[in-house]
């Protein structure tokens, strides 16, 4: 099936001409961060994890949301998500190798990497994080492809697949899950403290992930051949609604826990965020600007008329996507760090090597997604599955 | 955790003597300084207070630091253990973001958050306090390490393996005090002169302050603690009721940084 992703037309491969670009550039940033250190990223002795770790952070989401086309079909027979499910998986990769990428880039010592599996430790969470990533990696690596090549053969999947697939469910929840425990266990840490952590996590990554994959494919019915149909489209705008109803909720309670209950701890790092702290407040209009877009989406999502008028849904779902990148994909690591256990505020911003390395990475992910994209709709036009 | 490194240090130790074997005796010579820089001195003479269960301990007596002696001390510790001094990353930075620390001042209000009350005599609130790592007896970084780079010695000394560590920061957001640093950059450009008895470190790694434990190993006390002049740091083991430190606990009221974390510090200040 590999071949499929060999042909194309000038537009195809002037797009992977240009991530290859891309991942050039990033790469020589990389480089220079691997022979200086990261004293070329914006982080400090007091804010240790940022851009990279976000990015992780957002991008497990991504990944994790796979399963909102994989439960409805899988378990519930949604038949409308026939179609798209393989975009999920095919989209699922991407975004791990992108999340795996980004801690890679974050080490001090990345030739050091292997040793957190010749000395596996199981009470580290990040010992669990690279299991339960890879894991669910490879699970979406095998089920895709196999399924695609059933698909191509005329036949049903075999068994094993099935059995598979039943585990990526739970594997999905455990990415983000895990992830949201590299937060939610540490002492000290007030922000992150917060037992609704890994429901925050969910509630993102299951209405920020499928925002994606949606206007994927709505740039695909517009520029290939492939058509999700409006029944899968309308139906995940249903999922992406409810989620965003419940991330911007979760939301609500951490802000509900903080200001009532008045420990000082627990109001720092959203009085920061919100408003600045002792004179630092580079992450105010982030949070604003979060809090703002989120309000339009519900308003846009929420009413059927307008959620089903996809010249309001297509904004809408940008709008989402952006909102909660700026919460999660850099308000929620930074802000963990500031106030310092100390109490001191010293604020953190990205320097442009450590941008320009992120953008590299973005751009693999976004290589293997177009290769995996193309192989799949290539198959599906050839079995006629392509066209509504 | 303790035997586990000491067979490790063995069997890395018979292989590394299997390849030298042939080698000659100069080299051999540099061998055994090796292992003595590991190992310790054989035949060093314990530690006074040393026994078996040792649990060690400080006790910091706030109402004795002055300036001039907590920055003896911190020279003391910064020197002995290849400290780096960076400059500011950026002329007009805030503050020093490659900073390396493992025992300096702060604030009476930023070493105790939460514990600044009103109309506090001026002479504890006005005062500078040393910090440094608290040694927890429950330590979050020790828990979320994924390498055991950073482990804890049977007298309850939390440590690091720099050459295991993997450089990810996991236990900089696990540590409730900020006793961590990571190396930004390489640190050894920036030492001013390099104390050959403790091994420098190379960028990409965190390091915080151990106790001393190449002190200790060698029957000394630590070198805060020996920059001492008015017995401003008390060291000691707290697993035996007649040394010194245990008696200064008898007879003091005294407070650990965050104790409602659980981490169990276990430097106490006087205050």
């Amino acid at each position: 099936m590999l071949e499929k992703a060999l042909t194309g037309d000038s537009k195809y491969w002037g797009w992977i001409g240009f991530l290859l670009l891309l991942i050039a550039v990033g790469f020589g940033a990389y480089l220079r961060q691997f022979n200086e250190g990261l004293t070329l990223t914006g982080l400090s002795r007091d804010v240790s994890w940022g851009f990279y770790i976000a990015q992780l952070t957002y991008l497990v989401g991504v990944a994790a949301s796979g399963v909102m086309l994989v439960m409805p079909y899988y378990l519930h027979d949604h038949k409308a998500f026939g179609k798209i499910t393989i975009l999920g998986e095919f989209m699922a990769v991407g975004a791990i190798t992108m999340c795996l990428l980004f801690v890679l880039v974050d080490l001090g010592q990345p030739m050091r990497m292997m040793n957190m599996i010749i000395f596996p430790t199981p009470n580290s969470v990040l010992f669990w994080d690279m299991v339960v990533l890879n894991t669910y990696m490879f699970l979406n690596i095998i089920i895709g492809w196999t399924v695609l090549q059933n698909e191509r053969k005329g036949i049903h999947y075999q068994k094993w697949v099935k059995v598979l697939i039943y585990l990526s469910i739970p594997f999905a929840v455990s990415i983000h899950t895990v992830t949201a425990f590299l937060y939610a266990g540490l002492p000290g840490r007030h922000f992150w403290l917060t037992a609704i952590m890994a429901p925050r996590f969910l509630a993102g990554a299951f209405c920020a992930g499928p925002a994606i994959l949606l206007l994927i494919v709505f740039f695909l019915r517009r520029f290939t051949s492939f058509d999700a149909g409006d029944k899968a489209i309308k139906s995940l705008a249903v999922i992406i609604t409810y989620a965003m109803i419940l991330n911007v909720f979760f939301l609500l309670l951490e802000l509900f826990t903080a200001f009532y209950s008045q420990v000082p701890g627990h109001m720092h790092a959203l009085i920061y965020l919100f408003a600045g702290l002792h004179g630092g407040h580079a992450l105010v209009p982030v949070m604003w600007a979060s809090v703002i877009l989120a309000v339009i989406v519900l308003i846009l999502l929420i009413p059927p008329k307008f959620r089903n008028n996809y010249n309001l849904l297509i904004p809408a779902l940008i709008m989402l996507v952006l909102s909660t990148w700026l919460e999660k994909g850099v308000a929620l690591v930074v802000a963990g760090f500031i106030p310092n256990p100390l109490e001191h505020v010293n604020e953190y911003a990205p320097t442009l090597n450590e941008l320009v390395i992120s953008v590299g990475v973005y751009a693999v992910g976004a290589l293997i997604v177009t290769v995996l994209y193309k192989i799949a709709i290539g198959v599906k036009a050839e079995v006629g599955d392509a066209a509504h | 955790m303790k035997s586990d490194r000491r067979h490790f240090l063995k069997a890395a130790g018979v292989a590394t003597i299997g390849v030298a074997a042939g080698a000659t005796a100069a080299e051999a010579n540099l061998l055994d300084s090796a292992k003595e820089l590991l190992l310790g001195p054989k035949g060093a003479a314990p530690y006074p207070e040393a026994k078996k269960n040792a649990r060690w301990a400080m006790v910091v007596d706030t109402r004795k630091l002055t300036a001039e002696s907590m920055e003896k001390m911190i020279h003391a510790c910064n020197h002995a253990h290849n400290i780096p001094l960076h400059p500011l990353r950026k002329k007009g930075d805030k503050y020093n973001k490659d900073e390396i620390k493992w025992i300096w001042e702060e604030e009476f209000e930023n070493a105790f958050p939460g514990q600044m009350n009103e109309h506090l005599p001026p002479k504890v609130t006005q005062n500078e306090v040393l910090v440094l790592c608290n040694q927890c007896e429950n330590p979050a970084c020790v828990r979320v390490c994924p390498t055991k780079a950073t482990f804890q010695r049977d007298d309850g000394i939390v440590i690091m393996d720099f050459h295991r560590c993997i450089g990810c920061r996991f236990c900089m957001a696990a540590c409730p005090y900020g006793s961590r640093s990571f190396n930004f950059k390489d640190p050894r450009i920036a030492s001013l002169e390099i104390n050959p008895e403790f091994p420098t470190r190379m960028k990409g790694v965190v390091e915080k302050c151990n106790f001393c434990a190449e002190q200790l190993d060698k029957g000394l006390q630590p070198h805060c603690v020996e920059a001492c002049e008015n017995g401003e740091l008390v060291f000691g083991d707290m697993n035996d009721p007649e040394s010194e430190i245990r008696k200064v606990l008898r007879n003091n009221y005294t407070i650990r940084r965050k104790p409602e974390v659980g981490t169990q510090p276990q430097v106490y200040y006087i205050v």
